[in-house]
Formats: C-alpha cells, structure tokens, sequence
C-alpha cells in the first residue's frame, strides 16, 4: 500500500530524513514514535505531498506530489494541533466534503457518535470550539469518507473515555481496509491500538516490529476500584475517567474502553498506596 | 476542468470566509469606508480645486489617498495572513485534504482579492449612491475610470504580496520584504527620485522607463490625468509620457500593465509554490 524507498529530507543542512525504507500493507496498524525532532511530522507531511523530499514515496503506486488530489482522496488525516481556522463549522465541512467530492451526512454521522451535537455549532467559527470539539470534528472529517489510509497525529489526546471509546470501535470498523499510521510521542498512549511499532530517531527507523494486536478495539472493561481513604486528588483523576462512587465514597465504579487499559492502569499506578483493591473484568 | 473550478471557487469561498472574520478586514473595511465619511463630513463636496466640486472633487481626494493606502494595506495584509496561516498550521491541515494546488493558489488569489477590492469599491460606490440621493451631479466616468483603476492595483499588489508570501518562510520576513517593496516603489515616484534623476541627466528614455514600470506612478498619472490634462501638479516624467502616449493610450496602459504585473507576480509566486515545500 505505501512504499517509502530511500526518503530524504534537509531543511538548508539539517538532515531530518535519512535513507529512509518502509512497507506498510493494509490492515497494519502502526505507531510511529519518537522524541522531538525525530522526523515523525516530517514523513507524515512528505506522506501528504507537502514537502518536497529525494528518493521515492508510493500510495498504491501513485506519488504525492505528482498525483497529489489522487494520493490525498485516499488519505484521512487528524493533526496534532487543530488550526486557528476562523470558517464556521458548517464552513469547513462543505468545504472538505466539497474536495473530498462526497457528502457530508457521513461527516456528520461520525461526529454525532463521537458525541458531538453539531446543531448548535454550526455558525460558530471551528477556532472558538473546545479542544475536545475541535479534535472529534477534526477525527468526524477525517474518518466519515472512504479512505485507504488514516494519519493521525496523537488523535486521542483531547477526548473523554466515551468518545475515545467511539472512535476505538470507528478504528476497528476501518481496520480491515485501511491501513493506519498513528503518531506520538509516547508509546503507552497507542500502544493497544497498533500491530506494529516503528520508532525513528533522527530521521532513521530504529525499531520496526509487530506487537501483539489480540485486544478487541471496540471491548468494554468494567472495573471497581476501592481505596483505603477518600483522596481529592484520586477522585478527580477517576472523575476524568467518568467513574462514579456510591453510598461508600471509597469505592469506585466505572468502565474502560479495552484498548485504554494501559494507560488506565498507568493512573492507577500513581496512586498505588492508596489502593485497597482493584477489579477489572470484560464486560458481557 | 469543472472539477479544478468547483475546487478554485470552494477555496475561494473559504477564503473569504476566513478573511470576513479577520481583524485585518475590519481595519481595512473602516479605513476605507471611514474616509469617504470624512470627507464628506468635512464638507469637501462644496469645497473647490482647479475647477472639481461636488462628487468629482471628492472621488480625486479618495483615489489619492487610497494611491497612498491601499498598496501598503494589501501588501502588509496578505503577506501577514497568508505567512501566518502557513505558520499556524492552516496550510497543513487545508492541504491534506484533495485539492489541487493550482485550484488552492488562485482559489486563494480569488477569495483574496474579492474581499480587498470590495470594501475600495464599495465605499466609492456608496459615496455615488449619497450623491445620487443628495441630487448631485454624478461623474460617472470618473468613477468608471477610477473603478477600473482601482481593480488594477488592487490585483497588481495583492499578485506582488502572494509572491513575496511563497517566497518568505515566516509572517515577520515577509512583512518586512512587503514593506522593502513598498518603499522601494515610492522612492521610484515622480516628484521624488525621477525628479533626481533628471537632475543628474540620466537619459530620457531610462526615466519614462522606470515611472511606467512603477505601478504606483502608472496609478498615481493615470488618475490624476484624467482630471488635470496638462499634468501641471506631476512631476517631469509625466510630460514626456503625455507626449509619447497620448491620454487614451495611457488610460489602457494604466489598466492593463498592473493587472499583467500582478497576473505575472502570482504566476511566479504559484510556479514557486507548487515546485517547492507547501509548508
């Protein structure tokens, strides 16, 4: 599906790519990590035909820069940074679903899932949206046409658990044609949404391996957490995760969608003395 | 081919969008309409130049300042939204998405130029429809005149600011190149530098040369040719381009030659564009 044979790149004489070689076929799902300045944004703008590079990039068969708009209908993409656009809602989506050549009911559909009610925003401009808004119209843009490839930069960072867990079960629905390449800098972060891992580091693939992909994207963990006192800080940090208490303020109650299990556990990990018991278990 | 126009006009229309809810419109937009205001606050229709009263008195003090405005305001302006757009990552994620970048670019010079020469003609517009009301006497083609030298300049800076935008990196290099230009251009005015060089005998034909390659000086004896024949209130070279030309030849090289430079200056600013980073 996309072959990078030989990719470089240089900013006056910073080399950011080097010799870079991939493969990556439909249905993998890959993470690309690395620190700062390890040209994870760079390929992913090479990707997009918007930086001019040496050596060869191919989405089937077809080069980004000189097949641009054919390269591009096959490519969903998510930023990291929403841009400052100043459009209204309804704006930006004609004008996507207007070059993209295809409606935007489908848009509009994908972003009600991720729990964004769209009727009241339409006329507001998408730049005095919240992060959370931004982020899921951005993802309803991107995942609500026919694509064959999904870029996306840290695309979960701003949602809550609810529309994290709508956009897992979008991801699964998509998995199966497209192939999707996830950035961050950070790999618990995308670590259960991914089959591969390629980390680069100053411009070169340093580690290119398959990880175990068994955990279903659209599953539901139902955990109870108890405490040995009430802790403020504990509790906000549950509250972030939608979980409630009952009668018993120590005992906390909630679920997870199954590919946050990690990182739901690396905030467990904090409070890890104040823990009297945790429960975690599939739900039916 | 409708596909790449439907393309052109969709960025255009988002463009314009942008531009609408801009800070820069709003200044730009109250600075024009606020001077024919002013000048017909301050009582200029019943004032008297060489002749001019009423509305034909007004539209000569309007397209002279806005010779001295508007080329600075569209340069400065463009530069710094389209710079700043490429820097806030507007450009990213707008270029992602399947549009050529042929149909992006002029889809962009479209948008663009519809929102800086709307509010010029506009304002001037509204200024007829005043006088029309106060039952004054309308010079009509003046005001044709002046609206099709307006155009010009207005598409002749705005082709200058999208080059100088491909050309520079960031918002603060292109604003200082927009302003070089700019100044540049000024020096090149009659009564300023061409009267120096006169002065120091340079020859005849490298002075009518230079004032009808600057836009602004094509501009500035254009309009005031239609209003002052002899050229009396301009400077040395235009006599000898009255002499060369001849009125009627002049008014057509004054529409034509701004629209050409600006068509070629974001011809080479697009071809720059698509051959380089977009970023």
């Amino acid at each position: 599906m996309i072959t990078l044979v030989g990719v470089s790149k240089s900013f006056k004489r910073t080399r950011v790519l080097n010799e870079l070689s991939l493969e990556i076929a439909a249905g993998d799902r890959v993470a690309l990590i690395g620190s700062n300045g390890a040209g994870k944004t760079t390929l992913i703008r090479c990707l997009l035909g918007e930086y001019q590079y040496s050596g060869t990039i191919s989405l089937n068969g077809e080069c980004p820069r000189e097949n641009r708009k054919t390269v591009l209908e096959q490519i969903g993409f998510v930023p990291q940074l929403p841009p400052p656009l100043k459009m209204s809602v309804q704006q930006l989506l004609n004008f996507s679903a207007g070059v993209c050549n295809c409606d935007t009911a489908e848009m509009e559909s994908v972003a009600t899932q991720l729990g964004l009610e769209l009727e009241p925003l339409y006329k507001r401009p998408f730049e005095k949206l919240s992060g959370g808004q931004k982020q899921k119209l951005l993802i309803a843009i991107a995942l609500g046409r026919p694509t064959s490839l999904l870029i996306m930069d840290e695309p979960a960072a701003n949602l809550d658990p609810e529309a994290r867990h709508t956009l897992f079960s979008l991801l699964e629905q998509k998995q199966e044609k497209s192939a999707m390449l996830i950035s961050s800098h950070r790999l618990d972060e995308v670590a259960s949404l991914v089959n591969r891992v390629i980390e680069l580091d100053r411009g070169e693939v340093v580690l290119d391996d398959r990880v175990d992909d068994s955990i279903d994207l659209s599953s539901i963990l139902q955990c109870t957490i108890t405490t040995i006192r009430v802790e403020p800080a504990f509790s906000k940090a549950m509250n972030g995760w939608g979980f409630t208490t009952g009668a018993n303020e120590a005992e906390w109650n909630g679920s997870i969608p199954g590919p946050d299990r990690l990182r739901f556990l690396g905030t467990l990990s904090r409070y890890a003395a104040l823990l009297s018991s945790v429960e975690i278990k599939e739900a039916a | 081919m409708n596909l790449r126009l439907n393309h052109l006009w969709l960025t255009a229309k988002a463009d314009i969008s942008e531009s609408l809810r801009s800070k820069w419109f709003m200044i730009y937009a109250t600075v024009f309409g606020g001077i024919i205001a002013l000048l017909f606050a301050f009582g200029l229709t019943e004032s008297r130049i060489m002749g001019f009263v009423g509305l034909s008195r007004l539209l000569i003090t309007y397209i002279q300042l806005s010779m001295a405005i508007l080329p600075i305001f569209i340069l400065i302006t463009t530069v710094r939204s389209v710079a700043g757009d490429r820097d806030a990552g507007v450009f990213e994620y707008l270029l992602s998405l399947p549009v050529s970048l042929s149909s992006w670019f002029w889809g962009k010079m479209v948008g663009r130029f519809t929102v800086v020469f709307l509010p010029v003609f506009l304002a001037m517009s509204g200024s007829i429809v005043w006088g029309l009301i106060q039952g004054m006497e309308i010079p009509w083609s003046l005001f044709l005149y002046y609206t099709a030298f307006l155009f010009a300049l207005s598409w002749c800076f705005l082709g200058i600011g999208m080059l100088i935008s491909t050309l520079a990196r960031s918002p603060d290099v292109a604003q200082g190149s927009a302003f070089l230009v700019w100044l540049f251009l000024l020096l090149f005015l009659d009564l300023i530098l061409l009267g120096v060089l006169i002065q120091q005998q340079v020859p005849v034909e490298t002075v009518v040369a230079i004032a009808l390659t600057n836009p602004l000086q094509v501009f500035r004896t254009a309009s005031m040719l239609l209003f002052d024949p002899q050229l009396v209130l301009l400077g040395p070279s235009a006599y000898l381009i009255l002499d060369h030309f001849g009125q009627f030849w002049y008014l057509i090289w004054a529409m034509l030659y701004p629209l050409l430079l600006g068509t070629v200056s974001a011809t080479i600013g697009y071809l720059l564009f698509r051959r380089g980073d977009q970023l």
